[in-house]
């Protein structure tokens, strides 16, 4: 274990393992998400109610998935970075960021087009939407205070601090917003519990949530290989690196 | 001369006085030595209630001077308008100490910073959140807020801004060394004020249906109890990180 942790201390040794971990997720990524597009788009049966508006579930509810585990992605790798100060863990959490405000942008915009034949409006108030908001804000907010810093390794520990806080807060705000109002249906996807839908629409909703988990973890090792380059570039590795590429 | 006592001789004067005399004496000097900095520096303390004030004035010149509109929308007014007023107040929290370096040695004493903290935070609850919850009900009966709301009013906004000024430290620590830290801190902290929001102005409506009250006010009381044994750690955290940097 203690073993491991160091490893994960060099920038190095990650750049190396990261090469050969990418192209499998990007794989696995892009395989899940077409089958699952063509599969939910195409052959999953239109729902009785809703017609065929319902299927942006299928883009929908990854997307909020993704959402809330990169929140929680980015105040563990804070934690990580503040207890043991692995730089990695930064620059993940960095690169995490924008990528979950995009994902919670995109739950909440497909919520809205959705809303317009389910609810005849584009916007409800209602509790999920609103904590979607919220975390929308939350994410604002940590990228805002990350930039406003001069000093990288202030706007680190700072950015750390805010995720671990937000994260504390998050069950905390959905679980008021949901007592505050709820006029959303009950939540439609659970991994175990009873499934609200038949198998035909389930299995690509399912299949499309392993390929947008696979496109995540795929674009952040991504990123994150950048973001080492940027940070490291005065090293002799990243140096010879350059070197050998030229 | 060993390590803490090199530190303690850095200590403030107040600090200093009983060096044996440990985190009571410093919690006491450093409650007794903001209060009186804010008591000199009156226009602070009252700034917040003016704002408190205008911004309600606004609301029946924006939408209508109707009483039965008002009525129905005052318990939420009264809660959003105190809570921007208090979180106006909160930029300058830490803001003149960390000036003038007296949030350095605060840094530099052996007592825990948490604790530090979390009497500066005290006073500033003792001379924002509790003056705003005082004068609430006053502002109540302008928006003609229904009668037998008001001792609900006051003590959801007293026990509530207690966990505003909690939260608010923490985004305060955080953008104290940033010159213009104003618009951010508000941007960080006000998401974090929801769950309050939602609490505080559920306990004003539900004392205007007849509802039971209780309930509200013991759920304001549990998040002030896990900000009050959580932020002064982040807002302790958030203080190394404002200096240091």
């Amino acid at each position: 274990m203690w073993a491991f942790i160091n490893k994960l201390r060099s920038p190095k040794w990650f750049y190396a393992i990261s090469a050969k971990l990418q192209p499998w997720f990007w794989a696995a990524a892009l395989i899940l998400i077409v089958t699952g597009t063509i599969w939910g788009l195409a052959f999953a049966p239109a729902d009785y109610q809703q017609g065929n508006s319902f299927r942006i579930i299928y883009v929908h509810v990854p997307a909020a998935f993704l959402a809330q585990s990169i929140f929680v992605s980015m105040a563990v790798t804070g934690l990580v970075f503040m207890v043991w100060k692995i730089k990695i863990a930064d620059m993940a959490a960095t690169v995490m960021a924008p990528l979950g405000a995009a994902m919670t942008f995109i739950a909440l915009f497909s919520g809205a087009v959705w809303g317009v034949p389910t609810w005849g409006t584009w916007w409800m108030w209602d509790a999920r939407l609103t904590s979607m908001l919220i975390l929308l804000f939350l994410y604002l907010g940590v990228i805002a205070l990350r930039g406003a810093f001069a000093s990288r390794d202030s706007a680190s520990r700072a950015a750390s601090v805010l995720a671990m806080v937000g994260v504390i807060n998050i069950p905390i705000i959905k679980y008021s917003v949901e007592w505050w109002y709820t006029l959303h249906q009950p939540a439609t996807f659970t991994v175990t519990g009873r499934v609200g839908m038949p198998m035909e629409m389930w299995l690509p909703l399912l299949i499309m949530v392993l390929g947008f988990y696979s496109f995540f973890i795929a674009l952040v090792l991504t990123r994150t290989r950048s973001e080492i380059l940027r940070r490291e570039s005065n090293k002799r590795w990243v140096r010879e690196l350059a070197e050998e590429a030229n | 001369m060993t390590a803490s006592e090199n530190s303690l001789s850095r200590a403030p004067a107040a600090l200093r006085e009983e060096p044996g005399g440990g985190l009571a004496v410093a919690v006491w000097a450093t409650l007794k030595r903001d209060l009186l900095l804010m008591l000199r520096r009156r226009s602070e303390v009252l700034n917040p209630l003016v704002f408190f004030a205008l911004v309600i004035t606004l609301f029946p010149i924006g939408i209508s001077p109707d009483p039965a509109l008002l009525a129905a929308i005052a318990p939420g007014l009264l809660w959003v308008a105190a809570l921007l007023a208090a979180l106006l107040s909160l930029d300058s929290l830490f803001r003149a100490d960390y000036d003038d370096g007296s949030l350095e040695q605060l840094l530099l004493t052996p007592q825990p910073l948490a604790l530090l903290a979390l009497a500066k935070v005290a006073v500033h609850w003792l001379l924002t959140g509790l003056p705003l919850a005082l004068m609430a009900p006053v502002l109540g009966i302008m928006l003609s807020l229904p009668a037998g709301s008001y001792a609900v009013l006051a003590i959801s906004l007293a026990l509530g801004s207690a966990s505003l000024s909690l939260i608010g430290a923490i985004g305060a620590a955080l953008t104290v060394g940033l010159s213009r830290g104003g618009v951010l801190l508000s941007l960080l902290v006000l998401p974090l004020y929801i769950p309050v929001l939602i609490f505080g102005a559920g306990a004003v409506q539900a004392a205007i249906l007849g509802d039971g009250v209780l309930a509200h006010l013991a759920i304001l009381g549990a998040l002030l109890a896990l900000a009050l044994s959580l932020a002064p750690l982040a807002i302790a955290a958030s203080l190394r990180i404002s200096i240091n940097g």
